[in-house]
């Protein structure tokens, strides 16, 4: 092979990388943009100017405008979440379940997975196969069941106040999350066993050494943990569209947005929707983007280590 | 690279014969199994038996009080606190059988006799009737689960108290002191610290998941629905309403349709979903890409945003008033409503659900990528391994290994994936299926479970019948998965 050919082979080389480097871009930017615009699009619709107001004097949405981007702008929409509205209600009950979930939760889910992952008692298998059938139910399906029961004890249903309407969601949402344990039982089987002996040795308990030991290593789970079950009520519609009745002052996020984009309402607040929406999503983009590490962690190392 | 794909095709290949082999042995095996779990569960309750006879005999007479005198053994001990508690529970079961249980069993099998009736005076027509309230067969059957759950966690203390009374005879015969009062406490925070965690974690899964569970798969053997709903009383009708659901003169013609509209969702949903996402993050992942962090940031964002806003904002840019819509419209098109046509509106779904569920797999697979041990990668570099046959014989069999489980978990989601579905079509379009109350063209078991709870339809007998099904299809999916992953677990170790 003489010098010339090794030349191109090497320049032939060079440029297939650069091809296979530019399309690879090229993919990524169609991609993003496919990925992103829609979320412009609900941010740009969200300033939108009304198209007129109507005999209420209630603004129009541009819901059936013809334009793909309003011709002008305006805080119109924002201005009447909050003055038309009880939005900021039910961002208060939202973030009240939210920090009420997150504490119960984490703790239940904690405390279960820690549990199977360090004790050996005779039951244990048996209850991991129950936990695993009870998954498999879906979810929902006992919801009838719940409201009843609810109804029952005044805390859901007509006669029911709001603040029990708002206790009786808590209580589903944190209720049963002990059985959700997998993924941190996987990161507890990761932390090594050694550190509980040396600490049983010194003589602590195990209560002692959960509380002093375990908890503290387990930050990443933690983390993980709290944060989805912080964000859960902000994302679940079926169960507080159930539970909390027609009373708007007992919404939740998820229904009173979900409420504007109902057949009467959709022609006045179709764009006060976009501008609630855009509110919530905001902060749960940045928090997840400051924890996102840990949410990768979370998923990951479960399944890498357990 | 043909090679690759050719052989990638026949790795697919033998993985569908396999799992279809699976699937038959399953389904040979399974009255084998169900007899050797019978007979297994026979012996065990015989051991059972016989281990408490035997305590009876062996014991001396404060166990044998205990039999009948619960906390006797402990009494003879001088544990007080214990015995008190064991007494204590006793009277109180037996009281709350007096009183409450007793009437409430029978309630259960009865679900009520006298059922609200109203009043007419026939003496003045204009008098509004009087409504005398009666039982109600819903509350029947709620107290009747919770009086059987109150029997069964007695039956277990009762043989709790037996045990530890043998226990502390036993104890005694040795010369062993019985432990205090204190030193058991001390015990719930050191050995036995698991039971104290247990029980608080659980108390929440008893009270919103086993109870309501419960409830609801017994009222798929009743006729609760609108017309006999609980005030005016249902009763027991067995397996009527799954005769309904898969019999050829019920709404088979329904159920069948719908299921496999299901399966086919799930399937499209996990798979297609799970392999794109790979393949977008082995193109982020790659090696000369720039900005990776960035790039993966973008695909991110709408896992961050709750996912009922991201699935109503596609269900209104593909409206009928959208901008897509309008887009169509000014290139000359006409104006219609996507979801209105059945197969336009499972292809849309299926895509949005791309759009939503990509950048999970995304996420966890550049999570999977970075954390692959790069020995791995060096000493296949000594062996002079090319970049493609380090790509198949490193980086694939670690991402589905690790990711095996998680596939089948969302494969279970998706056949229960409700949001996307109630959000994007609302089940729709309508019209497809006859039949008053009948699930549209894109709903899935659960979404018809759900709409048949709602008000104004209230058939819950036929809800908990689906979803009695739904489970069923979920549970024989996941065993038979489980049993072929964890095959191929063995075959290649990546420990």
């Amino acid at each position: 092979m003489n010098q010339e050919s090794i030349q191109n082979k090497k320049t032939s080389m060079k440029r297939r990388k650069t091809i296979s480097k530019t399309t690879a871009y090229i993919i990524l930017s169609v991609l993003s943009v496919i990925w992103i615009l829609p979320l412009i699009w609900l941010i740009i619709q969200s300033f939108a100017a009304p198209l007129g107001y109507n005999e209420n004097g209630e603004p129009i949405s541009t819901y059936i405008s013809e334009r793909l981007f309003p011709e002008k702008f305006s805080f119109v929409w924002y201005k009447q979440l909050f003055t038309k509205t009880q939005y900021l209600k039910w961002f208060g009950n939202t973030f009240l379940i939210a920090v009420v979930c997150l504490f119960l939760s984490t703790f239940f889910t904690i405390a279960m997975a820690y549990v199977m992952s360090r004790f050996r008692f005779k039951s244990r298998k048996k209850l991991q196969s129950i936990a695993m059938i009870l998954g498999m139910f879906p979810g929902f399906m006992s919801m009838a069941a719940i409201y009843q029961i609810f109804n029952s004890v005044g805390l859901a249903g007509a006669n029911a106040t709001n603040a029990g309407r708002i206790f009786s969601l808590i209580l589903v949402y944190s209720g049963s999350a002990g059985l959700n344990y997998y993924v941190s039982k996987g990161f507890f089987d990761t932390v090594s066993k050694s550190l509980d002996e040396a600490a049983r040795i010194d003589g602590a308990t195990n209560s002692q050494i959960f509380a002093k030991i375990i908890l503290p290593l387990s930050k990443p789970i933690i983390v993980y943990t709290a944060l989805m079950s912080f964000l859960a009520p902000w994302g679940d519609f079926i169960f507080s569209n159930y539970l909390l009745g027609t009373n708007k002052g007992a919404y939740t996020v998820a229904v009173g947005l979900y409420s504007m984009l109902d057949k009467n309402n959709i022609t006045t607040q179709y764009n006060m929707f976009m501008a609630g929406a855009v509110l919530i999503a905001v902060p749960a983009t940045i928090l997840f983007l400051c924890l996102q590490r840990y949410f990768v962690e979370g998923i990951t190392g479960g399944a890498v280590k357990g | 690279m043909k090679e690759f794909f050719a052989k990638l095709l026949k790795r697919a290949g033998d993985a569908a014969v396999k799992f279809g082999k699976n699937c038959k042995s399953f389904f040979l095996n399974l009255p084998q199994n169900l007899k050797k779990l019978g007979i297994n569960m026979a012996n065990g309750i015989k051991n059972w038996f016989l281990k408490y006879i035997n305590y009876f005999k062996n014991g001396d007479t404060s166990v044998k009080l205990s039999y009948i005198f619960m906390g006797s053994g402990a009494f003879a001990h001088k544990q007080i606190v214990k015995g008190i508690t064991y007494l204590g529970i006793e009277l109180l079961f037996i009281f709350y059988m007096i009183f409450n249980g007793a009437g409430a069993i029978r309630g259960f099998f009865s679900l009520g006799t006298d059922f609200q009736f109203t009043i007419h005076d026939i003496n003045n027509p204009n008098a509004v009737a009087i409504s005398v309230p009666g039982d109600n067969s819903m509350m029947c059957l709620i107290y009747g689960v919770v009086a059987f759950i109150v029997i069964f966690a007695f039956i277990a203390v009762y043989f709790m108290n037996i045990r530890s009374a043998y226990q502390t005879f036993e104890d005694s015969v040795v010369g062993k002191k019985p432990q205090t009062f204190r030193q058991d406490l001390k015990q719930l925070f050191d050995n036995k610290f698991y039971i104290v965690l247990l029980s608080v974690a659980l108390i929440g899964v008893i009270i919103f998941t086993i109870l309501p569970l419960i409830f609801m798969i017994l009222i798929a053997f009743t006729s609760w629905d609108r017309e006999h709903s609980a005030v005016t009383g249902f009763n027991w009708v067995w397996f009527k309403n799954f005769g309904q659901l898969v019999g050829s003169t019920g709404l088979s013609s329904t159920f069948f349709p719908v299921l496999g509209w299901t399966l086919l969702w799930a399937l499209c949903a996990t798979f297609l979903n799970y392999f794109l996402g790979v393949a977008l993050a082995l193109l982020i992942n790659k090696k000369d890409i720039k900005g990776q962090k960035v790039w993966r940031t973008f695909f991110v964002l709408t896992i961050a945003i709750p996912q009922f806003v991201s699935l109503l904002l596609m269900r209104n840019l593909l409206g009928e008033y959208g901008p897509i819509m309008n887009l169509i419209v000014q290139a000359g098109g006409e104006r219609i409503k996507m979801f209105d046509n059945i197969h336009l509106a499972r292809f849309l779904v299926i895509v949005i659900n791309l759009w939503v569920g990509i950048p999970y797999s995304m996420l966890i697979t550049s999570g999977i990528l970075m954390n692959i041990p790069a020995d791995l990668y060096e000493s296949a570099r000594i062996d002079g391994a090319g970049k493609l046959t380090m790509f198949r014989k490193i980086t694939l069999p670690y991402i589905l290994f690790v990711t095996g489980p998680y596939l089948i978990t969302q494969f279970i989601g998706n056949i229960n994936n409700f949001n996307v579905i109630y959000l994007l079509t609302g089940g729709g379009p309508f019209g497809i299926y006859s039949g008053k109350n009948a699930p549209g063209g894109t709903s899935l078991l659960i979404t018809w479970l759900y709409s048949l709870t709602s008000a104004g339809v209230e058939d819950y007998k036929l809800a908990s019948a689906l979803g009695i099904v739904t489970f069923v299809i979920c549970s024989v999916i996941s065993l038979i998965t489980y049993r072929y992953s964890s095959a191929s677990k063995n075959e290649e170790d990546f420990q």
